[in-house]
């Protein structure tokens, strides 16, 4: 019997076990852990404030570790969405939190850029696709509202510890293959709820080749697959984008060399290709070659998954010269407010407007059928968003493929889906 | 404890924008929510549901956002639990801290036909088919997540004395 001084474990157990003040814990046990930093939207924070109050909830214990990010409806679409995002802010003033944003851009690509987030820190967010900011070597996950409330309240979520799957992904990456046909693949591998309660865990040579930015488009989806958490390895690229950021204290927590996984994949990215997730799951996967006859009314490029620079750089890369195709619209929405200035500085908010594509503020937009590019019965959308659900667009006979930016813009400029290589030659 | 009531019954991979779509999300006030829920996959069930009903489904029940408001409005309408297969973990959290049981049974869902009269019995992990006269057992919930029933859900749970009360000294 093995009775070493303390238990092999992964990343997410490690993490998850200094905030829960204890040496070591296994899969399936409930604790109670500290949380570093919370977040909730102009969705979820008004259903927090309320179950705040209804747990007698009068001063949150630590203002400056709340964060609340006004994204989803901004800039305020209607009447109602305004109300919640007034009751948001005066829940911020009233009880001092200074990390109140509104219309500064979607959380999970805003909260990076401020370095709100680092390695070994346990986050939680009233947003599913919280699970992001694992790409910086964080435990980061989704819960819901009244999870929020209970953190305000008393800084501790209770947490089931998750097992954890090993993600090894090797090889080059194949031309026109990036991090979201990367994701696509392993979501289509493991199935919509193949990793439901699990974290996963990303290791391998090709994550060594991509940036922070391609790594947030990864850890992003891990939520499609069901996880809890999607965490990356910390290594040089991680340390070069938190250079000279924030408060901190970061803690960079790697897994034990024996830790103990539930299930190891392996990924050849040198044989993988560009790839449509089409309706209605995000792991209905398909090479873009077979789907090049599906006509299209509208593309989105942005979203918390692909509206970074990287990504619209590659979008402008593909537009640069073309024209989208008459009877398709191409939203471009950059993420963050700094994200939009970068573009303009680089000449990219031209080339979108020049190949008759709209430029929006940033929003979430038309990602969860809220507004800015919502689907008419019938209609169909390339979308590098992360969800492909029954209605989540609009119409609910409407029809959403998930996509790169790169296979976006080529859809957009052929008006059906089409692969880069076959715009640019 | 023991709920009893009609059976609706649904397939897998229910998704949050499904139980209620986004597009109604720009008010938090449940009541106004309550009846859009589920309309995109049944139109019928928001306003023919009662208060003690039941939900049936498959895997994955609950899968996408972590909108409290679908276990919320689901509460609203009076379900008393929902048993699928499997649940979204989200889902899983949200519908007990909001006092809202869910049990894992796999027979029920290959059993039961919409509009049976069921009943469970949380302590005992019994599901019975009364229309049928056949039961299915569960695993019974974790003592915790029992818990979170019995107190109403995590805010009155909170309200009555926090973390303490349900874990000891750690809090
Ligand atoms: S962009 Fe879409 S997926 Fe991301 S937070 Fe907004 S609604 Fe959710």
């Amino acid at each position: 019997m093995k009775k070493a001084a303390s238990r092999a474990m992964t990343m997410a157990e490690k993490i998850l076990a200094r905030h829960a003040r204890r040496k070591e814990l296994e899969p399936g046990e409930l604790i109670l852990a500290e949380v570093d930093l919370t977040m909730a939207n102009d969705i979820t924070a008004p259903l927090a404030i309320r179950a705040f109050r209804e747990a007698g909830g009068k001063r949150v214990l630590r203002p400056e570790r709340i964060s609340l990010v006004m994204d989803h409806f901004t800039p305020n679409k209607d009447i109602p969405s305004a109300e919640q995002v007034r009751e948001s802010r005066e829940f911020a003033r009233e009880q001092d939190i200074r990390l109140y944003f509104e219309t500064d851009g979607i959380a999970h690509a805003l909260l990076p850029e401020k370095a709100l987030v680092g390695p070994g820190q346990l986050v939680l967010g009233a947003d599913s696709h919280t699970c992001t900011y694992g790409a910086l070597g964080a435990f980061a996950s989704g819960v819901g509202s009244t999870d929020i409330a209970a953190a305000w309240i008393t800084g501790m979520a209770w947490l089931r510890v998750p097992g954890s799957i090993k993600l090894q992904y090797k090889g080059k990456p194949a031309p026109w293959v990036t991090a979201k046909d990367m994701i696509l693949n392993t979501i289509a591998d493991l199935g919509v709820e193949g990793a439901n309660y699990m974290a996963l865990e990303f290791h391998g040579e090709a994550l060594e080749r991509i940036s922070m930015e391609a790594r947030f488009t990864m850890a992003n989806m891990v939520i499609e697959a069901g996880a809890k958490a999607g965490i990356f390895h910390v290594d040089r690229i991680t340390l070069d984008y938190l250079q000279g950021d924030g408060p901190g204290p970061w803690e960079i927590i790697s897994a034990d060399p024996d830790a103990l996984y539930s299930d190891v994949r392996e990924y050849d990215t040198s044989r993988m290709s560009p790839v449509v997730a089409v309706p209605h799951s995000p792991a209905n996967v398909r090479p873009v070659e077979e789907l090049h006859k599906v006509e299209i009314q509208q593309v989105v490029i942005g979203s918390c998954t692909n509206g970074r620079m990287e990504d619209l750089r590659v979008a402008a890369r593909v537009l640069a010269g073309r024209k989208v195709a008459s009877h398709t619209r191409l939203l471009v929405i950059p993420a963050t407010r700094s994200t939009y200035a970068q573009a303009l500085r680089e000449g990219l908010v031209q080339v979108f407007l020049e190949a008759g594509a709209v430029v929006c503020p940033p929003s979430c937009g038309p990602c969860l059928g809220g507004h800015l590019g919502i689907l008419a019965k019938g209609e169909r959308c390339v979308s590098t968003t992360n969800r492909n659900f029954l209605g989540r667009m609009g119409h609910p006979e409407s029809e959403i493929y998930l996509a790169s930016p790169a296979v976006a813009a080529a859809s957009a400029v052929a008006g059906k889906i089409a692969h880069p290589r076959e715009i640019l030659s | 404890m023991t709920y009893e009531g009609k059976a609706w019954v649904f397939g897998d991979d229910v998704d949050t924008d499904q139980i209620i779509p986004a597009r109604y999300l720009n008010t938090p006030e449940l009541s106004l929510l309550a009846p859009h829920c589920l309309e995109d996959l049944d139109p019928e069930f928001a306003g023919a549901v009662r208060p003690g009903d039941l939900l049936v489904a498959g895997r994955n029940f609950g899968c996408g956002s972590s909108r409290e408001h679908a276990p919320g409005v689901l509460k609203t309408l009076g379900v008393a639990a929902v048993v699928a297969e499997s649940f979204a973990r989200i889902f899983y959290r949200n519908s007990f801290n909001l006092g809202l049981p869910l049990i894992e049974c796999q027979e029920a869902r290959k059993r039961v036909e919409r509009g049976e009269r069921l009943r469970v019995d949380l302590k005992t992990g019994r599901l019975t088919n009364v229309s049928k006269g056949e039961s299915y057992t569960f695993k019974p919930l974790p003592k915790f997540m029992m818990e979170l029933i019995e107190a109403g859900g995590l805010s009155a749970l909170l309200r009555a004395g926090g973390w303490t009360r349900a874990w000891g000294s750690e809090a």
